[in-house]
């Protein structure tokens, strides 16, 4: 982009609506909005609403102030008395101090009713929201009743109305959405007893002051007032009886099959043209879309700012908005219609006369009449000022343009030149066709602009230089005259064409831009198997489509955690921004920078929804200061879906994969209560039997059955021991218990201590034992490699027949010390052979006892060493299980010299050492 | 073994467990023993103190007081001869018990007939008479005068460190040595960390003790605790 404006910030004036605009969700328990609605000031409206609170509060509901105007008069404090108020804040902006409500302190003190005046005042800037009405959907959406005043200047569709009664414009309004549901009380004063009210009283004299300049005194204005506020009463009581009739009492206003489409300009007389469909629409009980036709040419920036403002405007009062291409605004009005199955059409009436339309066959209007069918159309006049206002004085120049034109000037110049050159064998006729060529040519480079100037220019130029009177602009011949004409006409029209489809191609490669962003975005999305690789993905995509720097944060699994960004974001957000973004994120709704909320932050903060839940916030910092495009905006609500989509997908994704884990841990549980009560029931049958057997046994029990008896007691309490043994161990194992003390130790003193330690369970055995000459001393926990080898050898036993025999074996390979433990049983089943390892796995043909339990104890102590275990089975039959600890071997012995005897004498006194 | 007087020797068995308690209190009283018993380490303590018994058996597993307490404290006053009775998985403990001044440890489950054997050596150190200073069991002969170790008759020749160690068993035949006892008392308070020292040493003094069998029968590993020399008749 290469304007190069006095980039002013355009102050946020909270009148004007912004581009992002909540829309209404429904929570699940609203607050009830009341509001004491009064054609003007001074009716009394506040004093009715204070009464009400005290009936209130006397009734036992917690009420409170939020905001009170005029606090402290002599006439409120009476009434304002006993009613305790949440102290408003002060806030400097501008270099002015306004009181305004604390909406925080009122939502965390949270009461049933607040009273909140005024609800169609601003706020001061920098305030969240900038009008109090916003504050007020918070409070109602907490749950929090409110009590309000109103008058009906504010109300946005009868704004337009008011103007007409009283010549006023009315700068802050309310819109009539959130007065749908509300209830209404009317506080009237006939209109005499207002005016005398309005003189005596001091107070109202601001009031006064802008009464009397808007001539609001005339009696016929008074009363045309008052008509109109009791007429928007009952019609809203109306529209409350009739709707609960229809829908039996459900309470949701109902909407005819009727739809409305009103034509939206980018100029502020479109706002006049909303507001008044937005009052029909509520009339007809019909829905309604306001529909912006996007024809050739680009806006100016303040022409895309006034669109953007409508659109929001519109989209505020309850329209949805539909944006369209046409070339034509009144063919893409219409087929917008019929898409949409409208049967309403409204348009401003045209101000004034436009040449070009005489080239188009009438205005919008006319040609919308003249093609609309069986769709109605309502011609409005509205007022505004000229459409794109300039600021006066300021000569809009870019620099492109003027190049342009430049160009534009030197091609004319330069054929000009050319035929100067060729007018020696051409004659003059043909140059025309030689200047044809060249506009053919320059269209394709330049805007229309330029070249219908060109266009012009050429005309001239041939006149003036080759046609004779050559020098002269007069033209004698009658063909001279009609070529000329001809030329000129034709001239223009190729300009128009071809400037045309250069629009047209640009429009299309703009689309396919954004459909490409769009894919690839989507593209990446989906390949993404990370969270941390979408985050990435998300921030850098998104940042190039947007121009923007952009942050991902993610709302935390709980209902209150805090948002986290993602720490590879292209932003960092400051405190301030984290909690616009927590705002936007609480309330799924956008905030920030063009929104109804904290618009003086730095960034927009978009939340991520999918369903129900809110997943995180898209923080985009734009790196110009343009107000959004409708493209661009619709573009980052398309993103927005795609990634708060990926990222559910992911949530869900590790959700399913917990609830793997889950199911898998409840299945092992069950197994193992399986296994070890049979485990453990086995050896205790034995000895209960064991020990009845002893005790019922007469006196004079022989002793063989004694020793017998108390043999299996024995022999079962060891199956016992080692069953808690091994689920001790299996135990620590799992929750990571399990630090090998490491020591030095003798492999030999190992293998020797396990033997005695299994003696007896291997006595049906053969064992051979080879250890290898010379091992170093190995680091490793003495006790827990015990275990290890216990298990293998007791495996191997259990598992082979008797009278086989068992090796066990140690020795250093290529630096690690190999324990193997090998039989010559009937071997591993090549199918156990991968799980072989793994808690409870009981080979398929394995004999009872065994809990599974002791190969994986084994692989959880050698791993803890930082060894491996591995079981295969061998050439020769049988299995053969290999352990391998890593060695930072120590010799253990020197060279081992036995002296002769007669030296040990000698030696032994002096006690010579070694 | 009775003591010299020919009075059956007391018995204080410190146990929270009424089971083991009883089955002791029995197996105790039918070698006869005086049996005493304590359900926690306070109560033990102040029944050692009051009366004083000829040995007591401690388990580690108590709910007031860990077994190293309540060692620590008696040993503050009485040198009674005391064995610790712990679970296998909890080798820190008994070694941290047998620092603190236990004699000796079973572990659960164990077999009477060890624990008895066990009560027996550790009396026995208390009522050494000094004799001879030579020491014999089995086929093993040391003279800790003349510093001549003899297997089987023949001469074996040790080297210093050698002997310093087997002299350390002989001292205390048939107790477990914790492996930072035998470090201080052989190397010195300053090679706590060098048990590579004790293995290699240990191994040669087995090798040299009993070259022709594959395993020693005079030392015997206590894994992760120590070493002891074992007698035999």
């Amino acid at each position: 982009m290469l304007k190069r404006f006095v980039m002013e910030n355009l102050p946020v004036n909270p009148d004007l609506q912004p581009a992002f605009v909540p829309r209404g969700h429904t929570p699940e328990k609203r607050g009830r909005l009341k509001v004491f609605f009064g054609m003007s000031a001074g009716v009394g409206k506040t004093r009715a609403m204070l009464e009400a609170a005290r009936r209130e509060q006397a009734a036992g509901r917690d009420v409170a102030i939020g905001y009170l105007a005029n606090r402290g008069s002599e006439e409120q404090e009476p009434l304002a008395e006993g009613l305790p108020l949440v102290s408003p804040i002060d806030v400097v902006s501008r270099g002015r101090v306004q009181a305004e409500m604390d909406l925080d302190a009122v939502l965390a003190r949270r009461p049933e009713l607040v009273l909140v005046d005024r609800l169609a005042h601003s706020n001061a800037a920098d305030s969240r929201h900038p009008k109090r009405y916003q504050d007020v959907i918070e409070l109602l959406n907490a749950g929090i009743d409110i009590f309000t005043t109103l008058n009906v200047q504010s109300v946005g569709s009868r704004a337009e109305a008011v103007r007409q009664i009283t010549g006023a414009v009315v700068q802050e309004t309310v819109p009539d959405d959130i007065l749908e549901e509300a209830e209404f009380e009317l506080v009237d004063l006939p209109t005499e007893d207002l005016r005398a009210r309005l003189a005596a009283d001091g107070k109202y004299a601001r009031e006064l002051a802008w009464a009397a300049q808007q001539e609001i005194f005339r009696p016929g204005s008074l009363s045309a007032l008052r008509e109109l506020t009791l007429r928007f009463v009952a019609e809203h009581v109306g529209r409350d009886v009739i709707s609960s009739r229809q829908a039996g009492g459900a309470g949701e206003p109902w909407k005819s099959g009727q739809r409305l489409i009103v034509g939206v300009s980018p100029g502020p007389s479109a706002a006049g043209l909303i507001r008044w469909t937005r009052h029909l629409a509520g009339e007809l009980h019909a829905t309604w879309l306001a529909v912006h036709v996007e024809t050739r040419g680009r806006l100016s920036r303040e022409g895309q700012a006034c669109l953007a403002r409508n659109l929001a405007l519109a989209r505020e009062l309850g329209a949805e908005i539909v944006t369209t291409r046409d070339e034509d605004a009144a063919r893409g009005l219409l087929r917008v219609a019929r898409e949409q199955h409208a049967s309403q059409i409204v348009l401003g009436k045209p101000q004034g006369w436009r040449a070009l339309d005489l080239f188009r066959g009438g205005s919008v209007l006319n040609r919308l009449l003249r093609e609309s069918g069986d769709i109605d159309v309502h011609a409005i006049r509205v007022e505004g000022r000229a459409p794109l206002p300039q600021a006066p004085g300021k000569l809009r120049i870019d620099a492109s343009v003027l190049r342009e034109y430049g160009v534009a000037l030197g091609a004319v110049a330069g054929t000009t030149a050319l035929n100067a050159v060729l007018y020696r064998w051409l004659g003059y006729h043909s140059l025309g066709l030689v200047y044809m060529l060249g506009i053919s040519i320059l269209a394709m480079f330049v805007r229309r602009g330029p070249t219908l100037a060109a266009a012009v220019l050429t005309t001239l130029a041939w006149d003036y230089f080759f046609q004779p009177p050559i020098f002269s602009f007069r033209l004698e011949r009658l063909d001279d005259i009609i070529t000329t004409v001809t030329y000129f006409i034709v001239a223009l029209l190729i300009g128009n064409q071809t400037s045309r489809l250069r629009d047209k191609e640009a429009n299309e490669r703009r689309r396919e831009q954004h459909a490409t962003g769009l894919y690839l975005l989507t593209r990446a999305l989906a390949q993404a198997s990370h969270v941390a690789d979408l985050l990435a993905i998300v921030t850098e995509e998104v940042g190039n489509a947007a121009h923007s720097d952009v942050t991902v944060s993610l709302a935390g699994p709980g209902q209150d955690d805090a948002l986290k960004p993602y720490p590879g974001g292209g932003w960092n957000l400051s405190g301030e921004e984290l909690k616009v973004a927590a705002w936007a994120l609480h309330n799924r709704q956008a905030a920030g920078r063009g929104t109804s909320t904290n618009p003086s932050a730095e960034g927009l903060h978009l939340p991520l929804v999918a369903g129900q839940r809110a997943l995180g916030v898209l923080s985009l910092r734009f790196r110009d200061h343009a107000p959004l495009t409708t493209d661009q905006r619709d573009l980052l609500e398309a993103f927005v879906r795609h990634i708060a989509l990926a990222l559910d997908r992911e949530r869900l994704r590790e959700a399913e994969h917990h609830a793997k884990l889950a199911a898998e841990s409840e299945r092992l549980s069950k197994t193992l209560l399986n296994s070890i009560s049979h485990e453990m029931r086995t050896p205790l049958a034995a000895i209960t039997s064991a020990a009845s057997t002893l005790s019922e046994a007469s006196g004079a029990a022989p002793r063989r059955l004694q020793k017998e008896m108390a043999d299996e007691i024995q022999e079962a309490a060891q199956r016992l021991n080692r069953l808690v043994g091994n689920l001790l161990n299996m135990t620590r194992l799992e929750t990571g218990h399990v630090k090998p003390k490491l020591d030095w130790c003798d492999v030999e003193d190992l293998v020797q201590v396990t033997l005695d330690g299994i003696e007896n369970d291997l006595t049906r055995h053969r064992l051979a034992v080879e250890i290898a000459p010379g091992l170093p001393l190995v680091r490793m926990d003495f006790v827990l490699m015990q275990q290890v080898l216990t298990n293998l050898l007791l495996n191997a036993a259990l598992h082979t027949p008797p009278g086989t025999t068992v090796h066990l074996s140690a020795a250093i390979e290529r630096g690690a010390l190999v324990l193997s433990v090998a039989d010559t049983g009937p071997g591993l089943p090549p199918e156990a052979l991968p799980q072989l390892f793994e808690k409870f796995y009981r080979a398929p043909a394995a004999a009872a006892g065994g809990t599974g339990l002791g190969l994986a104890i084994v692989k959880g102590f050698v791993e803890a060493h930082g060894g491996q275990v591995s079981a295969q089975n061998r050439p020769e039959g049988g299995a053969l299980f290999t352990v391998r600890l890593p060695s930072s071997g120590r010799s253990l012995r020197p060279a081992f010299q036995a002296p002769a005897p007669e030296e040990a004498a000698k030696n032994r006194v002096s006690g010579a050492g070694s | 073994m009775n003591d010299a007087r020919g009075i059956k020797p007391t018995a204080l068995i410190i146990d929270d467990e009424q089971q083991i308690r009883r089955l002791l209190h029995a197996c105790l009283e039918a070698n006869d023993y005086k049996v005493v018993e304590a359900s926690t380490g306070a109560e033990g303590i102040s029944e050692a103190a009051q009366r004083p018994p000829d040995v007591i058996i401690l388990d580690l597993g108590l709910p007031d007081m860990d077994g190293s307490s309540v060692l620590k404290r008696l040993r503050q006053w009485s040198s009674v001869p005391v064995v610790v009775v712990s679970v296998r998985e909890r080798e820190e403990e008994m070694i941290a018990a047998l620092d603190s001044g236990a004699d000796d440890y079973v572990t659960k489950p164990f077999r009477t007939g060890e624990l008895l054997a066990r009560l027996r050596v550790a009396q026995r150190h208390k009522n050494l008479v000094s004799g001879s200073p030579v020491f014999r069991s089995g086929g093993l002969e040391v003279d800790l005068n003349t510093r001549i170790v003899k297997v089987n008759g023949s001469e074996v020749r040790l080297t210093p460190i050698e002997y310093s160690l087997l002299s350390l068993f002989v001292q205390h035949p048939s107790r477990v040595l914790t492996h930072q006892h035998i470090l201080r008392e052989v190397w010195g308070p300053n090679s706590l960390d060098h048990t590579d020292y004790l293995r290699v040493h240990i191994a040669h003094l087995r090798q040299k003790l009993e070259p022709d069998s594959s395993r020693s029968s005079y030392l015997k590993t206590e894994a992760g605790i120590g070493y002891r020399l074992v007698e035999k008749d």
